[in-house]
């Protein structure tokens, strides 16, 4: 994974300086809270219901062993020994005081981390496909141009001041895991006839208010020519966006607005004018950050494991977990581990200090010291040898890691919701709790097979609801909490927003709403092989909502 | 208002001239562009205030007349003159590129970088606290900034390869 | 049933450490919701609003607001679930927030 060069180092202490001033200003009234409010969301600290909330970045998800540590070292000694990760692959600390930030960005550059643009009108954190790297379906890593782009969006002066928050994803696989098509650009590695990198272009998706899927604006850039033509469409962005409306101002309602044709023609004709001629020194920037992607020092293995198939017969549960949370690696004779951080009853995303600690230890011994956290809130071992697993599940099994759903209905992402959020509508993490706990036997998990279950806890849709298989959205009626449900949404290549199935329901009712759906979408399916999102898309909503409506 | 330029408050040579007013018979004067010819034909210098809104391509043809464009900051999180501002020196404009509005100490390096000269800013911060504020970050990641007090981080990693003049590029 | 009194409470974070606080009667800023003022009186209510910016420009608190509430049996009731849970802590972690530090509002998130 990448390491800081003498360059990134200064880079981030010059920039936690320049924090630490400006927290100190805002300290001593040299500058006003409306003056310093842009400046410190472009640092990742927001003001929220109970305290402020600093948002870290873990670029692409991937992080290290030792950073890993330090995020557990910052809950104990700055917050409240626990850390939030996020659908945007970030962490959240929530008792955060202004006067400790700097110490705390301080710290986070002391293992390569930092906080920049994780707020703000801005470019956010790139983030991609949590198994990049170590997928068997990968067409190429695409984390080295998450680097680069992570990079040119730094600090950049002419974007620092958009008209709305801005959001790349990217990914390397034919399997869409990183949800490219509902992000404000999203881009998609193919390679042409003759090897060479090219990337699918894609703006103007996004969720909150106004779900949307992106338009290709080119299907195949070279990719020499990627931040050139980014420049261009964020030069378009930052024109022509909309200001006078908050809930109109991303991109996807420009593209939307003018239409894909015009707002393609509008970025090619920026492009046009100062096209990407000289681009040596991007292209060997990219080959000097790919080198840090590299494929780690792996052994030669049969791609059977005596010790794994020993382990799972002699232990059901064992069994069971690596049914579920295993994922298939390129490398013979290893496995992608997912670690569920959605135990029964839980709360979605949280760790405890002491739950990193074992995490970023089992990288250290059994994962080249990698960890990834996915946008599902999970956190993952990309490169474990099959020998290992066993070792490893005992550890997660012993700190409340082990968890068999992922992927399943237990596998629930949820925003952290009203109980933190000054933005929210009403309750997300009780709901998914009370959803954890109707389906906590596993068996009936199984039965139910692949599902996205994915809670906001307001409008602004933070926890995915829209692209969730079930999606739940929860409002405020006269003071109320209500819930609303979706059915059929999509992230994946064929992505797609869910629709509304009719009116909502009180918490109380949601749970036994999802069973209903559920045990309907079991009555109906085609054998055990048609997943839900598939039975849906082939029955369309009338016979869920006739389950659902009707029997009132 | 004190206006900024070379980490110095300086004396203002341009007169704003309304577009219902006679223009003099010399100096600098700062017009809409309308009035570029009727300027030029005086042989008056030229300053244009443009909007945040106008296209850099319909000023292009006048560049070489024109040796003072002022673009508008109006709330600081109004960015489009920053773009406005790069596409400029894009284009190869080389005169003064002034900033008016809301402007913070803390913006004023993003301003540089992407290719303002002179700020019309407010009397709240002293001298001291803008010349600090311009030189805050020592790096710049971006490749093809108008001004080259920052190292080009990426340049410097591979050398062989100059910062700006090798340019341009949209990027 | 006593009478309810009903007015507004002005809220706002303590700048420095980022603790929710509430405004009293004597003008200063409390973290526990029932030492706070209760406001009807529009002469009132423009006062505490002025305090509150005065504060707010001298550096002491941020993010201030005004929030419908009630006196109930002597202590203060948040009328909207979100100031509830802002008197309490998260509802989901007990051992978080007022709620766990002996400041907590007298009054669930959501009455059963």
């Amino acid at each position: 994974m990448y390491r800081y060069d003498e360059f990134d180092a200064q880079f981030v202490a010059e920039r936690t300086a320049q924090f630490r001033d400006q927290a100190n200003r805002r300290l001593s009234g040299a500058l006003t809270e409306d003056e310093f409010r842009p400046l410190r969301l472009m640092n990742g600290l927001y003001l929220q219901l109970h305290a402020y909330m600093l948002r870290v970045a873990i670029p692409y998800g991937t992080f290290s062993g030792k950073q890993m540590h330090q995020l557990a070292m910052i809950a104990d000694k700055y917050d409240r020994g626990y850390g939030h990760f996020t659908t945007r692959q970030n962490i959240q600390y929530n008792w955060i005081k202004l006067e400790d930030t700097a110490d705390i960005l301080q710290a986070l550059a002391d293992v390569e981390m930092h906080a920049i643009q994780t707020s703000g009108n801005c470019i956010r954190n790139v983030t991609t496909d949590h198994w990049a790297g170590a997928a068997a379906d990968e067409i190429a890593d695409p984390r080295p141009v998450g680097e680069l782009i992570r990079q040119w969006s730094s600090l950049h002066p002419e974007f620092s001041y958009l008209p709305r928050k801005f959001k790349i994803a990217i990914t390397g696989a034919p399997t869409d895991r990183a949800a490219v098509r509902v992000h404000d650009i999203g881009l998609r590695l193919h390679k042409n006839l003759a090897g060479q990198n090219g990337w699918e272009v894609m703006v103007g998706g996004g969720q909150g208010r106004t779900p949307l899927i992106a338009v290709t604006v080119r299907d195949f850039l070279p990719e020499n020519e990627l931040i050139g033509y980014l420049e261009a469409i964020m030069r378009v962005y930052n024109l022509y966006g909309r200001r006078d409306n908050k809930y109109k101002a991303r991109i996807k309602i420009l593209v939307h607005e003018i239409g894909a044709e015009k707002f393609r023609a509008e970025v090619e004709a920026e492009y046009a004018k100062h096209p990407a001629q000289q681009t040596q020194v991007e292209e060997a920037e990219l080959a000097r950050i790919a080198k840090y992607f590299a494929a780690p020092d792996f052994e030669t293995l049969p791609r059977m494991s005596n010790r794994l198939d020993m382990a799972r017969l002699a232990n059901p549960d064992f069994k069971r977990w690596t049914k579920n949370n295993l994922a298939a690696h390129f490398k013979d004779g290893y496995a992608i581990v997912n670690i569920s951080l959605k135990p029964v009853g839980g709360i979605p995303g949280d760790a405890t200090s002491e739950q990193m600690r074992v995490m970023a230890d089992l990288a250290k011994t059994y994962s080249f010291d990698e960890l990834r956290v996915s946008h599902a809130q999970n956190i993952v071992l990309p490169h474990v040898k099959l020998d290992d697993v066993f070792a490893v599940w005992q550890k997660l099994s012993e700190h409340d890691l082990a968890a068999a759903n992922y992927g399943l209905a237990g596998d629930i992402i949820a925003c952290p919701g009203l109980d933190y959020c000054s933005l929210a509508t009403a309750r997300a993490i009780p709901i998914a709790q009370a959803i954890s706990r109707k389906f906590a036997d596993v068996d009936v998990q199984e039965n139910y097979g692949a599902l996205k279950i994915n809670i906001s806890g307001c409008i602004n849709a933070c926890g995915h609801h829209h692209v969730g298989h079930i999606g739940i959205l929860g409002l405020d009626k006269k003071g109320e909490e209500y819930y609303q449900i979706t059915l059929g949404g999509s992230s994946s290549e064929n992505a797609s927003i869910g629709n509304i199935l009719g009116p909502g329901f009180a918490a109380h009712e949601v749970p036994e709403a999802i069973e209903n759906i559920l045990s309907t979408y079991v009555k109906l399916r085609q054998g055990k092989a048609e997943d839900f999102l598939s039975a849906y898309r082939r029955l369309g909503a009338k016979p869920f909502k006739e389950a659902l409506y009707a029997a009132a | 208002m004190p206006l900024l330029k070379n980490n110095e408050f300086v004396a203002d040579h341009f007169i704003e001239v309304a577009d219902d007013m006679g223009l003099p018979s010399a100096g600098n004067v700062l017009i809409s562009s309308s009035r570029i010819t009727e300027a030029a034909a005086l042989n008056l210098g030229i300053g244009i205030r443009l909007n945040n809104t106008d296209k850099v391509e319909a000023l292009v043809a006048n560049f070489p007349q024109i040796t003072l464009i002022v673009l508008p900051f109006p709330a600081f999180s109004d960015g489009r003159s920053y773009s406005i501002g790069r596409q400029l020196r894009l284009e190869g404009y080389r005169g003064e590129l002034r900033a008016e509005g809301n402007i913070l100490p803390d913006q004023l390096q993003l301003m540089l970088q992407v290719g303002f000269d002179s700020f019309l800013v407010t009397e709240r911060f002293p001298l001291a606290a803008w010349q600090a504020a311009s030189q805050q970050m020592s790096l710049a990641y971006q490749r093809g900034l108008y001004r080259n007090q920052e190292t080009e981080v990426w340049s410097s990693r591979h050398q062989g390869f100059n910062a700006w003049e090798e340019q341009p590029h949209a990027g | 049933m006593s009478t309810q009194e009903k007015g507004q409470v002005m809220t706002a974070n303590r700048l420095g450490d980022g603790e929710v606080v509430f405004l009293t009667r004597a003008g200063v800023w409390s973290e526990k919701i029932d030492d706070a003022a209760l406001v009807q009186e529009p002469l009132a209510l423009a006062a505490i609003d002025a305090r509150a910016a005065q504060d707010a420009k001298a550096n002491l608190i941020t993010g201030q607001y005004l929030f419908d509430a009630a006196r109930v049996d002597g202590r203060i009731r948040a009328d909207h679930i979100r100031e509830r849970i802002r008197t309490l802590g998260p509802t989901v972690r007990e051992d978080l927030g007022k709620q766990s530090e002996g400041k907590a509002g007298a009054f669930a998130a959501v009455e059963l």
